[in-house]
Parts: structure tokens; sequence; C-alpha cells
């Protein structure tokens, strides 16, 4: 079943949603990875939180107007007005009082919120217009898509693309350094305040899908897991989107195969999964790499230690160094040091002398930012290099043993 | 009348203003109602090194930020070379303090350089080879071309202070604003530092630097402009840089002995 819906074989409506979440999940992730690196992340919580009213006073609206207030169109531009609202509010209220950005995300996030849910209580108790499905919107639902909402969502999330790809440069600047980017020309208030429509954009389009209260892990949890994998924020960017769009696809097909499940959960959970994946098996900064990168370096500083003081003829004491250092064949069990031992005790002080000889040196600083007290000085210099040190500092000298 | 008389006791006239490349005229910027630099004139010769100095808490940064209209100043106005500051943005550098980012930001050191380049690249324009070199070409003034594709957070705090210069450096200005360009870096990084200002002021460009360190005050700069607040001094080292404007400025709190700065022969 699973199979069927991710192969796209659930029938016409349900590949149309992956589809449309993939897409979504794209432009999400894309989005989202300037708003992590600018750290505003949770400004999007805000602005999402604050689309529930406008959702609201449109359906009012338009049922006032003798519409059935189902109209998805009218929905989502009530929902972008009072977003923009609510995106307005909070910078009002960080610019112009003392309160922090945080403090303040509180009081929008809640408020609009809370007048929203006040709403559609209200709207349960009109008699007027069909309302059942409106809370759909809190957590997303993609039971009842049409072809044209899905047309819609595709649309807007490439148009949401574009701005990104037009507006990559100045969004970076701005999130790194904003001192320097105001000083090249850019108005860094307006590149927040863009990056902020693109977010708010996402938020609305993503409505029926994933749900606003859900729509945030979209935006935050696709880049964090992109981080992961790499260091440069043009790519963070193209991957915090595959993920983004992975998740919507996957969410989608799995929440196709049992009508009862909330397609905005599903998808955030398997965007989660992606997230631990990530944060266990990356390379460079996942989990798993960084411990086992510390218990090597470990090992390394011991031996590195325990041949050093060999070579100096001082005893060696700590449990680990004198076990790494006889399972190596370099030292019997009463603590002397084999013939192999003091070949490489040798070394490694004459390692460590040439290091301080370059270290000393301003010539060599490139040379030496790439001291960390292991690296074989051979594989950072060349010959000539070397010879040139060892004739300063007298040459490879016999160790006392 | 009272702002005719004021103006007619400025030591500088309004026609230096014209060929100063960073003139600034009754700056005041204030947090609430306590000014943090209160109607401040400023020329910078052409072709000068100019050190700003002051205490902690003087103000000097943000005067800095408000000339440069990265802090909204509450009044006040600067000129380039006699034209407002929005039409000749081009022709500034600015190196921010390199405390002010963060530098585990996923972006290798040349990309900061290319941001150097904003204003030749534009929002679409495509990275060319001719960028890349103005880019390697500035990191190696700085001696950081062996670093070029690392990740800036693997740098210690002197190479990302002259990665910082070098971003500056590839605007290609006629005016470079440091603001505590030697703070917290190690000797050989204020030494290559200083060989570049130098070289940019041999260049016919003009530098003005937030200082601290007055020890090497008179061995680095050629020009003084000392700020408590309000500016208290301003001009050549030999002029302006004295026991007395430097008790005006530091009060009893000058931890450095005086006799260190001005016994030393002045040559």
């Amino acid at each position: 079943m699973l199979w069927d819906a991710l192969l796209l074989k659930l029938g016409y409506n349900a590949a149309l949603v992956a589809i449309g979440a993939a897409l979504l999940g794209f432009a999400a992730g894309a989005t989202g990875t300037f708003l992590f690196l600018r750290k505003r992340a949770l400004v999007s919580d805000a602005v999402s939180h604050a689309t529930l009213p406008g959702v609201g006073l449109a359906f009012i609206v338009m049922v006032a107007l003798g519409g059935d207030g189902r109209n998805l169109a009218g929905l989502l531009l009530g929902s972008a007005l009072s977003a923009g609202a609510g995106l307005w509010a909070l910078s009002w209220l960080t610019r112009h009082t003392r309160l922090a950005e945080d403090a303040a995300i509180g009081a929008v996030l809640s408020v609009f919120f809370g007048f929203g849910v006040v709403l559609l209580t209200v709207i349960q108790t009109m008699t007027a217009g069909r309302q059942a499905g409106l809370e759909s919107f809190l957590l997303g639902s993609t039971a009842g898509m049409l072809r044209v909402d899905a047309l819609v969502i595709a649309i807007s999330g490439a148009l949401v693309l574009v701005a990104v790809v037009i507006l990559r440069r100045p969004m970076t600047m701005v999130a790194f350094d904003p001192e320097f980017a105001a000083t090249q020309g850019i108005s860094v208030h307006r590149v927040d305040m863009a990056t902020m429509g693109l977010v708010m954009a996402v938020t609305v389009i993503g409505l029926k899908v994933v749900g606003l209260i859900l729509i945030v892990a979209m935006l935050i949890i696709p880049p964090v897991t992109a981080r992961f994998w790499s260091d440069r924020s043009g790519r963070v960017v193209l991957l915090a989107g595959a993920f983004g769009a992975l998740s919507g696809y996957v969410g989608a097909a799995i929440s196709a195969t049992t009508p009862a499940l909330p397609t905005g959960p599903i998808i955030v959970l398997v965007a989660f999964g992606f997230f631990v994946l990530s944060m266990l098996v990356a390379p460079g900064r996942g989990v798993l790499a960084a411990t086992v990168r510390h218990l090597r370096y470990q090992r390394r500083v011991h031996l590195r230690q325990g041949l050093l003081a060999l070579a100096q003829g001082q005893p060696v004491y700590e449990n680990l160094t004198r076990r790494l250092l006889r399972r190596a064949g370099l030292m019997r069990a009463d603590g002397v040091p084999t013939d192999r031992g003091r070949v490489r005790a040798a070394r490694a002080l004459l390692d460590e002398t040439r290091w301080q000889a370059v270290r000393a040196d301003p010539a060599h600083e490139g040379a030496a930012s790439l001291y960390d007290g292991l690296r074989d000085i051979e594989t950072v210099l060349t010959r000539d290099q070397i010879e040139e040190i060892d004739r300063r500092i007298g040459g490879p000298k016999e160790v006392r043993t | 009348m009272l702002e005719l008389a004021a103006r007619e006791g400025r030591a500088t006239t309004d026609a230096d203003l014209g060929k100063s490349p960073f003139a600034i005229r009754g700056l005041t910027v204030a947090y609430g109602e306590k000014p943090a630099v209160f109607s401040v004139d400023m020329t910078v010769p052409e072709g000068s090194m100019t050190a700003i100095i002051g205490p902690n808490g003087a103000g000097k940064s943000t005067m800095l930020k408000a000339a440069l209209g990265i802090l909204r100043p509450l009044s006040g106005q600067v000129t380039v070379f006699g034209r407002p500051l929005d039409e000749v943005r081009d022709q500034i550098a600015y190196v921010p303090q390199r405390a002010s980012v963060d530098w585990d930001f996923p972006t290798r050191v040349i990309d900061v350089v290319l941001m150097g380049l904003y204003r030749e690249l534009g929002l679409l324009g495509r990275v060319r080879m001719r960028h890349m070199a103005r880019a390697m070409d500035c990191l190696r003034r700085v001696g950081m071309h062996e670093f070029a594709e690392r990740q800036i957070g693997q740098l210690s705090g002197g190479q990302q202070q002259r990665v910082f210069l070098a971003r500056a450096l590839a605007e290609d200005a006629e005016l470079y604003l440091l603001d505590e360009p030697f703070a917290g870096v190690d000797a050989a990084t204020e030494k290559a530092i200083i060989a570049v200002l130098k070289d940019l002021k041999t260049a016919g460009r003009t530098v003005v630097a937030v200082h601290h360190d007055l020890s090497t005050v008179r061995d680095y700069f050629d020009h003084v402009f000392l700020l408590n607040v309000r500016k208290i001094a301003e001009g050549p080292v030999d002029e302006a840089f004295t026991p007395e404007t430097l008790q005006a400025a530091y009060g009893g709190r000058l931890a450095i002995s005086q006799h260190d700065l001005f016994s030393r022969n002045r040559s």
C-alpha cells in the first residue's frame, strides 16, 4: 500500500497531493534556510499563528456577502492579510518598544491565535455557510484537495523559489553580517521584510497541506538537517529544499494510505526522521562522527604523550596511555620501551622539535596554523623546508633512552 | 546669528569640506535621551591615516556606524569628498568588529571576500574567473590565500580579522573605515594588517580606524581624533595626541603611563 503510494499508484488525487506537498516542501526548506541563518526561526511561528484570525474573518465576510465561505482563494487571501498584520505588529513592537524579539513573538503569536480560535468558535454557532472543515487549517488535510488547489500550491511554490534565487545574495549577506551588508547599499530592513514575505507566502500556501501549527517545522527542520551535511550556504539551501521536498512527498504518500491520518503531522514526523538520521550519521557535524573523532583523537594524544615521555626517559603512569603503548608493541609491561618504541619515541620528539621551530617562525605561518600537536610535520612541509628547519635546530639528534 | 557665530568658531572651513574624503558635521546619536555621541564634527584629511581613540563607552564605534548609516543618528550630516553619503557609498569600505558576526556561519573564506564584490555582481551576476582572481589577490595581500577554501569557523581570531580586511580590499574603495582592527589579534596579524593599511595610504587612499592601543598610535597613524561622547581633539598626532588631550579624553582612567607614550623620541 505504502509502496503504491510512493510510486503514485493510489490514484490521480493522491499523486497530485504528493507532488504538491513536495513542491511546498522544497519552497519551505529553501526559504527557511535564510530564516535559520538569520537566527530568526521563531518569527515564522508568530507569522503562521497570525494567519488564523484571517481565515476566520475571511469566512465570515464571504458568508456575509452570500457565498458559501469555503472558497480557498478567499481564505488564503484573508490569512495572508492577517499574517501581514502579525508581522507588522511584531516588527513595530521590536523597533519601538524595549521588548526583545522573543517576547514580542510570544505576545503576537498568542494574541492572534487566541483571537482566531474565538472566531472559529463564533463561526461554529453560525447557521449560514458550510463551516465544517475550517479546523483542517490547523493541522492540514489533503483529503478533499482539488486539482486547482494543487495547482495553486505548485505555482506559488515555484514563484517563491524564483524569489529565493533572485534574493539569495542579499539575504545571505544580511544573515552573515548585516552591518557590512548595509554598507553595500543593501537595506537590511527591506531584505528582512522580503524574507518574512516569502515565509508568509510559504505559510499561506502550506495552510491546506501542513496546517498553520506545524508549518514552522517545514521551515526549520529541513535547514537544520541540511546544515549537518554542508558548510556552504548555497548548498545548505539546496539540501534543505531537497529534504523538505522528500519529507513532503513521503509524508503525503503515507497519509494517503490511511484517510484518517492528518497530513501535516506525518510530513513533520518524516522530516524529523531525516533530521535524526542526519544528526547521527552526517560526516563532520554528525554526532557519531564527532564521537568517533573524539575517541580517535584521545588515543592519538595519549600515544603521542606516551612516546614523548618515553623519549625523554620519563615513566608513564596513565592507564590508557600504558595500555595503548603496550597494545602497539611499543612498551613492555614493566614500562621499558621496546626497540620499536625507542625508534617511534625518537621520531616523535624530533617532530615536536621541528614544529617548535616552525611555529616560532612567522615565515611559516600557514604551516604553523596546521599545528595540532599530532600531525607529522613531513605531511605539511616539503623535504627542502624540513632540511632547512633541521639545520636550524641542529639536525636530528640522538635521543636518550 | 548664533548659528553663524558657532560656524565661524570652527577650526575647519567649509572649503575643507569639499576636499575631505570623510567629513562629519554635528553628529549626535542617542539611545533614549542619553547621548552616546554628541554634536561631533570631524574632518579627515585626504590620504591620512587617522586613529579614533577614546575610553570604553566613548562612542567610537557608534560614531562610525552612525556616520555610515548603519545606526540612525539623531542629527548630523556626513559628506564624502563633499558629496552626501548615499551618492558615494561605493567609495567607502567598512571593516566591522570581528566579534559582530557568527563565525559558525556556513561559508568559506573566499565566499566572504566575494561579498566585497557585491556592488559589481549585483543580484544575479555570475562569479567569473576575474572575480575569483581579484578575491584571491585580496587574500594574498593579507597573507590568507592558502585558506581560501576553509570554512570560516576554522580560522583563528587574527585570521578572521584578515579575511574581513580582504573583503574590504575587494571593494577597491577610496576610504577605509575600520572598527578596532587590532582587537584581540596575534602579533603576526597586527603586522600584516598595518602593512596593508600603510600600502593603502601610499596608494593615496584614506584610512580611519577605531583604535584602542595608545602605545601604537604614534607608530601606526599620522592623525588622531580623540572622542569621549564629545570631540576632545583632532589633528596631526604631534599636535592632538598630547598629555593634555589624553587627560581630557580619559580623565583619571588612563591606565598606561604617560611616560611611556611621550618620553620616547619622536622620530
